[in-house]
């Protein structure tokens, strides 16, 4: 409890420190981090506490992501409408594709999920009133009313670090209630979570919806805070990448999302952004996939499991 | 007019199915024996497209660079079996994304270093520049009926291979039960790496025949990894048979779409229902085949273990 407690102060006082060092920038960033985070941690619960790997999350991302942005363009950009919205056809997507998908199990189940995703990437790409491949540009963030102007970038930061503190919440209460014991015996031994009398499918199905529509939720954050949506939200190396995020960070683990959203992020800022490296920046890719490779080949349960071990023998 | 349409279309699709069963093939033995997720297949490929392009330009003819090529991708390739691949067997799935997805980063960036940014063009070999006739009167390009040509040789060599040579029938033992082989006393370590450098030079093969089709540049390997998958899903893990047949029907039913499609819609519906549906549907189309095939049979059209 005292951990979190200081966790939350020290991600309320980053902006007021940045600002205090003239380091907007950095304001932006954390804010994009907060909201892979919340990403990171949905697909978690499919992955790491449900057992299914689904390699098209993604679409759920991209989903929310597109909804805010066609409905802006479209003139409504209410925070009360548009991100229900997104997160409602998040939810419907997961609906349709997980109960498709979860007939078949193991690899067959990950190429499925692909495949849905690969599917609705390419709606998106086809759909030429809503810029098709170039993507579209939102025209301003969504407005919540009651003289809140998201557009200021401390208010944004705030509002999405408490978005992520209630989902994070609300998996944590999710996770300790009946469903999340379910949803664990299910991951342990289906069969046996059968013979007991739990409808397995159905809870199975719920797990990935709920997963969706946090998804969506995060999908509409992205879409407000780059102010454009494109395809490539869609794409199949963005649900790679949402899958390395947790993998990264421990599979399974509650921290294991956000944590390996945070050290993905910053290792792409680090060496991308870095005056230090020079004309080398041009090819982080190279020193972030050595690192990943290290973490494979030292460290199995990823980072949040490198922190259990740890303080297991403390 | 029409006609002719459907016959070149057809060809096209043949000739991209035939390529993409190159891929097809290792991958699917890489996954059906050592139940290894391989996302990094796709930059042997990718790997073996720029050495040829070098080769190409050391010794100045395509026939010659084509065998060093394939030679030198599965020297790669065995190389990264024994230092890393191997590691990872005992692992779980998620452990191998984790890792074959840092190598797709790191060879991109490799790639991008020795042979900078922008994409090569690889000429077509000379005497194949051209068309031909082919009878019944249709023009077709000669290099694309050489590489159906080299495709189709290379399908009967793998099919005598798999099923009338004992590497092959230890191949096959690996795939229906790595268990047993090993306890029937097979050198599993020695057949994988094998069965590694075989894919890396069908990689190479594929990649070095569709350079002067594609652009031989980085993020090539990406884009074709993701069809490669869908064609073992399709034909079922492990079954060099079923990658054969998914390779065919997913490069002639993407090549035909993509072609006859929006034509359809054209007569069927406005032009600008048109417009977005016909690209939209036919990327698609290879996706419904693979749900579908996954819904009816969710082991694939062959399954390799019974």
């Amino acid at each position: 409890m005292k951990k979190i407690a200081v966790l939350i102060a020290l991600a309320c006082l980053f902006p007021l420190a940045m600002h205090a060092m003239g380091q907007y920038f950095y304001i932006g960033f954390a804010t994009r981090v907060l909201i892979y985070a919340m990403a990171a941690a949905s697909l978690n619960l499919v992955l790491g506490y449900g057992g299914m790997v689904s390699f098209g999350h993604a679409a759920f991302f991209g989903a929310g992501a597109y909804i805010v942005g066609i409905l802006a363009v479209e003139g409504v950009s209410s925070v009360w409408i548009a991100w229900p919205a997104a997160i409602a056809v998040a939810a419907l997507a997961a609906l349709i594709i997980g109960a498709l998908s979860l007939r078949t199990r193991g690899v067959y189940f990950i190429m499925i999920t692909l495949a849905f995703a690969q599917m609705m990437y390419y709606v998106f790409v086809s759909m030429k009133a809503y810029g098709g491949d170039d993507g579209l540009s939102l025209p301003t963030r969504s407005t919540p009313g009651f003289g809140i102007d998201l557009r200021n970038d401390f208010v944004w930061y705030y509002l999405v670090l408490a978005l992520l503190a209630a989902v994070l919440y609300l998996l944590h209460r999710l996770l300790h209630a009946r469903f999340g014991r379910v949803i664990g015996a299910i991951q342990e031994n289906e069969t046996r979570a059968t013979a007991i009398g739990y409808p397995v499918y159905g809870y199975k199905l719920l797990c990935f919806v709920i997963s969706g529509a946090i998804a969506g939720l995060a999908g509409a954050l992205i879409a407000n805070h780059t102010g454009y949506v494109s395809p490539s939200l869609l794409h199949w190396i963005q649900s790679g990448t949402l899958m390395i995020m947790v993998i990264l960070g421990g599979v399974g683990r509650f921290w294991g999302g956000p944590v390996g959203a945070a050290v993905l992020l910053t290792l792409e800022e680090v060496f991308s952004g870095s005056p230090l490296l020079g004309d080398y920046a041009l090819h982080w890719q190279l020193p972030v996939g050595v690192i990943l490779l290290l973490v494979v080949l030292f460290a199995p349960q990823g980072i949040a499991g490198l922190v259990k071990k740890k303080s297991a023998f403390a | 007019m029409t006609g002719i349409l459907f016959l070149e279309q057809s060809l096209n699709g043949l000739q991209f199915g035939l390529m993409l069963f190159l891929l097809a093939a290792g991958l699917t033995l890489v996954f059906g024996i050592m139940d290894m997720i391989n996302l990094a297949h796709g930059s042997l490929y990718m790997i073996g497209a720029y050495l040829m392009a070098s080769f190409v330009q050391a010794t100045g003819s395509f026939w010659l660079a084509l065998p060093l090529a394939l030679v030198a991708t599965a020297l790669v390739g065995a190389a990264l079996e024994v230092t890393l691949l191997r590691k990872l067997y005992e692992r779980d799935h998620l452990t191998q994304v984790l890792a074959t997805f840092a190598l797709i980063l790191i060879t991109n960036e490799v790639v991008r270093l020795v042979w900078g940014p922008q994409s090569i063009m690889l000429n077509a070999p000379a005497g194949l520049t051209g068309p031909v006739e082919l009878p019944g009167g249709m023009r077709y390009a000669s290099y694309r009926l050489a590489i159906i040509a080299v495709g189709a040789a290379v399908a009967v060599l793998l099919y005598f291979l798999v099923t009338k040579t004992r590497v092959g029938m230890l191949v096959r033992a690996g795939a229906s039960n790595r268990e047993m082989a090993t306890a029937m006393g097979v050198n599993i370590q020695r057949l994988f790496t094998a069965v590694f450098a075989l894919g890396a030079a069908l990689c190479a093969l594929a990649g070095a025949m569709l350079g002067p089709i594609f652009a031989v540049q980085v993020g090539m390997g990406e884009s074709i990894l993701i069809l490669a998958f869908v064609v073992i899903v399709i034909g079922g893990i492990g079954s060099i048979r079923g990658a054969f047949v998914g390779a065919l029907l997913v490069g002639l039913v993407d090549t035909m779409g993509r072609a006859l499609l929006p034509i359809a819609f054209a007569k069927m519906f406005s032009p600008q229902v048109a417009s977005n549906l016909g690209p939209a549907l036919s990327s698609i189309l290879i996706y419904v085949l693979m749900a579908a095939v996954l819904v009816f049979r969710p082991q694939g059209l062959f399954p390799a273990r019974g």
